[in-house]
């Protein structure tokens, strides 16, 4: 099998005395759609946060396409090729959704030099253009980042995650919050951006359908640790994943 | 804004600053150029803090640094063109170091950090006599001898004055515009979301002070010149807090909001002289006032008027309590 694009080996990460991850092991392939899936309280948010270095690991390494990249910046991560959108609300509001999305693109053209005295959108507009186009909210190009609903900006904030044309994706719920037909939205243009770029995705999520729908693979955390590991089919009948859920 | 309303308002501006100081006397165009030259001071303190977020409470500091620097340059001999720019740099430089601190402690915390600088930079300037006068200070700072263009008479050093302040505005100009100030407004916006972008927060932190810093430094370069004469005492920590005031008067993280917060902290009290004994009680009143009902600044005034007539959208504030509260 090909290098894997995302490598994690034995990340354990405690807060005091509570283990929060202990010892996940997993690899993500080019082009997969990775599901997280567990429990509140499961570790899935400090896994996510151990690999795109806001947190430090007690222990464990994280490659990307085969480099080391235990404990780098999250800025020099990003410039790797590993975007991610945040379980909060993540935009800047009072910034056009067209300045979110070049700012998004920004640092990845150029030198800071060329930043300071280059052309003002660092010579994206046409891309830019071209991913606001394909989340569609051409509407929306110069309104203000905060004042879009809820769903328009997490779908904003997905599409800056795409803006540098990142290799890897980490999405951290991106449908909490998000009604049904917005939902139906994004899990179509995220799978039709899958399709068209073999981008890698890991995908933490609470709603079930719209993990299965979406999602390839499925890994189950639960205290910590990994619990179970299959396709959507297999885990949705595996009992010990019932059982975790639902405390049985 | 309009661009072309905007390029009009610009004009209009420029033409009323050349105007204004003509058939005044020296006291009036002393006012004025001292307008001008805290216009700098708080533009470079309005990048720092209104456009990237990092308070200061040193921007003082920065003046005397690019002050005594260019003094004692040019009291050595040195044309004020070559002074000038070695007191910037060295708020560069010191401005970078300053930013430091920022990467590690935020709000009330880097406040008291770079308000500690201010106190250590106005220790330095009083105690080493043998470098910066001491209390005495330094006298008889020459002011920038052009050639065919002297500006050893007040008009002329306003005019030069202004010509330095306007290039000055469009490098900032520049600035905020570039893909850099997209960064600054990101990293004072969600710092945490502009690294997961790429963007290198620590550098950027840094920059903003450093640059922020060189427009003290210009202005310092500047205010030895008009004043011929400078002392520690004036730039001390309440010069500080009257630069931060007047980017807060005018509007933080707004392009001519230093302008507007420099001209009511500089030109309001000279105005209200004609109440006497009272006018620095009306001046603070009024200053109070405002702050509570247009806690944006001056600029502010211009929004609500024009979103009295034009329904425009506004970034909203529930969805970002909202999402802390989850």
């Amino acid at each position: 099998m090909s290098q894997p694009v995302l490598s994690v080996r034995s990340i354990e990460k405690s807060f005091g005395g509570i283990k929060a991850v202990r010892g996940v092991s997993f690899d993500v392939h080019k082009g997969e759609i990775l599901g997280l899936i567990g429990p509140n309280g499961s570790g899935k948010s400090t896994l996510f946060n151990c690999i795109l270095g806001q947190l430090e690991p007690d222990a464990g390494q994280v490659h990307v396409n085969g480099r080391d990249v235990s404990g780098l910046r999250p800025s020099k991560l990003n410039r790797l090729g590993v975007g991610r959108t945040f379980q909060q609300l993540s935009v800047f509001p009072k910034m056009s959704v067209f300045d979110n999305i070049v700012l998004a693109g920004q640092e990845h053209r150029g030198t800071m030099l060329s930043r300071l005295f280059g052309p003002s959108d660092a010579g994206l507009a046409a891309d830019a253009e071209r991913m606001i186009s394909f989340f569609r909210l051409n509407h929306l190009r110069g309104t203000l980042a905060g004042s879009l609903s809820y769903g328009q900006q997490k779908l904003l904030d997905a599409a800056m995650a795409f803006m540098a044309g990142p290799a890897l994706v980490l999405l951290d719920e991106p449908a909490g919050g998000v009604n049904l037909t917005m939902l139906a939205h994004l899990r179509e243009r995220l799978a039709a951006y899958n399709a068209e770029h073999g981008t890698t995705f890991v995908v933490i999520e609470h709603n079930m359908e719209f993990v299965m729908s979406l999602c390839t693979r499925v890994i189950v955390l639960a205290e910590g640790a990994i619990i179970a590991e299959g396709t959507p089919d297999e885990i949705r009948s595996n009992q010990t994943v019932i059982d975790a859920y639902l405390g049985g | 804004m309009a661009a072309w309303l905007r390029r009009i308002l610009i004009l209009a501006l420029i033409a009323l600053a050349i105007a204004a100081p003509l058939g005044q006397g020296n006291y009036i165009i002393y006012v004025l150029t001292s307008w001008l030259i805290f216009s700098i001071a708080a533009m470079g303190l309005n990048l720092t803090l209104g456009y990237a977020g990092q308070i200061s409470l040193a921007q003082a500091s920065f003046m005397a640094i690019g002050a005594y620097t260019t003094a004692l340059l040019t009291l050595a001999g040195w044309h004020w063109l070559a002074a000038m720019p070695l007191g910037v740099l060295a708020c560069f430089v010191i401005g970078f170091g300053l930013g430091y601190p920022a990467l590690r402690v935020k709000g009330h915390f880097l406040a008291f950090v770079t308000l500690a600088f201010n106190t250590l930079v106005f220790l330095v300037l009083r105690n080493e006599e043998w470098l910066t006068g001491g209390t005495y200070g330094l006298v008889g700072i020459p002011r920038p001898n052009l050639g065919l263009f002297s500006t050893m008479r007040s008009l002329p050093f306003y005019y030069f004055t202004l010509v330095v302040t306007i290039i000055a505005a469009l490098a900032m100009w520049g600035i905020v515009r570039s893909p850099w100030g997209r960064a600054f407004r990101a990293l004072r916006e969600n710092p945490i979301r502009a690294e997961s972008l790429g963007v290198d927060t620590r550098r950027i932190t840094l920059l903003a002070f450093a640059i922020g810093s060189m427009y003290g430094g210009l202005a310092g370069a500047l205010i030895a010149s008009l004043v011929q004469f400078i002392e520690p005492g004036s730039f001390g920590l309440a010069h500080s807090l009257r630069i931060l005031l007047m980017v807060a008067v005018g509007g933080a993280g707004y392009f001519f909001g230093p302008f507007l917060g420099a001209g009511v902290v500089i030109l309001l009290p000279e105005i209200l002289r004609f109440t006497e004994g009272y006018y620095l009680i009306i001046y603070a009143v009024l200053v109070i006032v405002m702050l509570i009902f247009v806690p944006t600044g001056m600029i502010g005034v211009w929004g609500r008027i024009r979103d009295r007539f034009i329904a425009r959208p506004v970034a909203r504030a529930d969805l970002q309590q909202g999402a802390q509260l989850k």
